[in-house]
């Protein structure tokens, strides 16, 4: 349906929009942020820590785009540095040794875009996130709420579940970027965002993600109070499964697999 | 490079010349290229001979099968899953028109080709990434070619040695190449966890998803010299930020300093480089 993907982009880009700080208020008591990556910074995108989901101790890491311009501005509009990215592996270590799971919220039109980046080694950041969420031995789930943007999406989101909310959207590229290198013409996005299949319900009919959660009562307080009930069950299924890491390993194994 | 002149043995059948895949005789109409950093015009024949490199240093992009002639030892290379090609998965609009063309024009079916080899005698997995096809960026086939090489080096305990280039994860594929970043990547931590050695070589151009998955993995990271290395293109960059770049930035000398790869390995010292670093963990105690 021509349109209809870039108006999920807009939707999912748009300034209204609960960010991550949203969803941890909305889900988890006891919040307690822990900062740095004790490397070189801290990353005010990424925001992460410790905190109770009902009554079980877990570790949540989000990234955050900020409500308004001066939010925007502090978050970096949610485009974290190898800094952010580092935390978060700290504190999903830290979950692994206690045993605790690990939830992470994604928002962001890609990782951070610039020369201190390259410096500190964004690329390398993020595959190290890769390689070793594939073997963190404790569960993960992966929500994208808002933009998931290509690597810089990805590099949180190596997890034994993940979901998308209704307007959420995921791809490799911006629709702007791969219609300007496509077809040398950033205002046919539109056009690149229908190809690139960049939807909840895309990526839900391409095996990406588990579930795509409604938006309906998005301001009922019912909302946060059934997405907190999912985590709990998916938790619990997790936590009974003996071979966790391997069928990690086979939920990417399977894209493109060939016998 | 004065510390790597000991590497340097011209009696190594590296150096004996007659390795490239169809040498060029040199005559008087042969064509000539314009070397880009000293603007010579070099005989075709004189830059085969010099390994796709000028006299000044300056390093030609070079396809993939002729990096397997230069690096592997003769006879050696014995390819694999060439069998696995994209298959078009999101029906992306000109993207399978897309494939004929670069599959007539490159002579390859995908970006990155796979196989056994050995390498100064040591039996390695090599994969040597190829930028005449699509600028060697990662879709399904690339993934899975790679995938497939680690976990079969996992299984035989072998080493892998693996030639970077790449503009990034394919954008046609959409989500299925993204994904490909996540599975390369868990494939290369199965074979590390086994211990096992994973030696890259990143060449001109290395970036984006690529970049940030299996290139960046190695236990021991070469690069070429002057190679572009680097996770976002530098224009956007220059774009988003509107301050200008630093002198040699994303160069392979800039990410040396910066403490992100091992080396700077000029072309004619690889083969006995990677041969002496493949011997010195897998050839046991005996130089």
């Amino acid at each position: 349906m021509s349109g209809e993907a870039y108006e999920k982009v807009k939707k999912a880009r748009s300034a209204g929009r609960y960010t991550g700080i949203d969803f941890i208020k909305g889900i988890f008591n006891h919040f307690f942020e822990l900062h740095g990556d004790r490397r070189f910074a801290d990353d005010s995108a990424i925001i992460g820590g410790v905190a109770y989901l009902d009554t079980t101790p877990v570790t949540v890491i989000a990234i955050e785009k900020g409500h308004n311009a001066r939010e925007r501005m502090q978050r970096l509009f949610g485009a974290p540095n190898p800094e952010g990215y580092r935390k978060a592996l700290r504190l999903m270590k830290q979950a692994e040794k206690f045993k605790r799971p690990v939830i992470c919220f994604i928002d962001t039109s890609g990782a951070y875009c610039g020369i201190g980046a390259e410096e500190r080694g964004q690329g390398l950041a993020i595959a190290e996130n890769l390689s070793e969420m594939m073997t963190l031995n404790t569960p993960v789930i992966s929500v994208l709420i808002g933009e998931g943007g290509s690597g810089g999406a990805l590099a949180l989101a190596v997890a034994d579940r993940v979901y998308m909310l209704e307007n959420a959207v995921y791809s490799v590229i911006s629709p702007e970027g791969c219609a300007s290198i496509l077809w040398k013409d950033s205002s046919k996005a539109s056009e690149a965002a229908d190809c690139l299949k960049l939807t909840a319900h895309d990526a839900l009919e391409l095996g990406v993600i588990e579930d795509v959660i409604s938006e309906d009562n998005m301001d009922q307080p019912e909302f946060f109070a059934e997405l907190r009930d999912r985590l709990l069950s998916e938790i619990r299924t997790l936590r009974a499964d003996k071979q966790l890491l391997d069928h990690r390993y086979e939920r990417f194994r399977a894209f493109g697999r060939s016998e | 490079m004065p510390f790597l002149k000991f590497l340097y043995n011209p009696k190594n059948e590296l150096e004996s010349g007659g390795r490239a895949v169809a040498p060029i005789q040199a005559d008087d109409n042969e064509p000539e290229k314009e070397c880009p950093n000293c603007h010579k015009s070099i005989p075709i024949s004189r830059i085969w001979a010099n390994m796709n490199t000028c006299s000044c240093g300056y390093h030609f992009r070079m396809s993939a099968r002729q990096r397997i002639s230069f690096i592997a030892d003769k006879g050696s290379f014995e390819e694999l899953f060439s069998d696995v090609t994209s298959n078009d998965p999101l029906k992306f609009d000109g993207y399978a028109n897309k494939l004929e063309t670069v599959r007539a024009a490159s002579n390859e079916n995908e970006a990155v080709i796979c196989g056994y080899a050995s390498i100064g005698k040591t039996r390695c997995c090599l994969f040597v990434m190829e930028p005449n096809f699509m600028m060697g960026s990662m879709g399904s086939a690339v993934g899975e070619r790679i995938t497939r090489l680690f976990e079969l080096a996992t299984e035989k305990r072998l080493p892998v040695v693996g030639y970077t280039v790449s503009g990034g994860a394919r954008m046609q594929e959409g989500l299925i190449s993204l994904m490909q970043m996540a599975k390369t990547s868990g494939a290369v931590k199965r074979h590390s966890d086994a211990g096992l050695l994973y030696l890259t070589v990143l060449t001109d151009p290395t970036t984006g998803g690529v970049t940030a998955s299996f290139a960046m993995e190695g236990d021991i990271i070469l690069a070429e010299p002057d190679a572009t290395i680097g996770f976002a293109g530098a224009r956007v960059i220059e774009q988003t930020t509107r301050k200008t770049l630093p002198k040699g930035f994303q160069k392979a000398e800039f990410l040396l300093e910066h403490g992100f790869v091992d080396a700077i390995a000029p072309r004619r010292y690889q083969r006995s480089l990677v041969a002496m670093l493949l011997k010195m963990h897998c050839g046991g105690d005996e130089l």
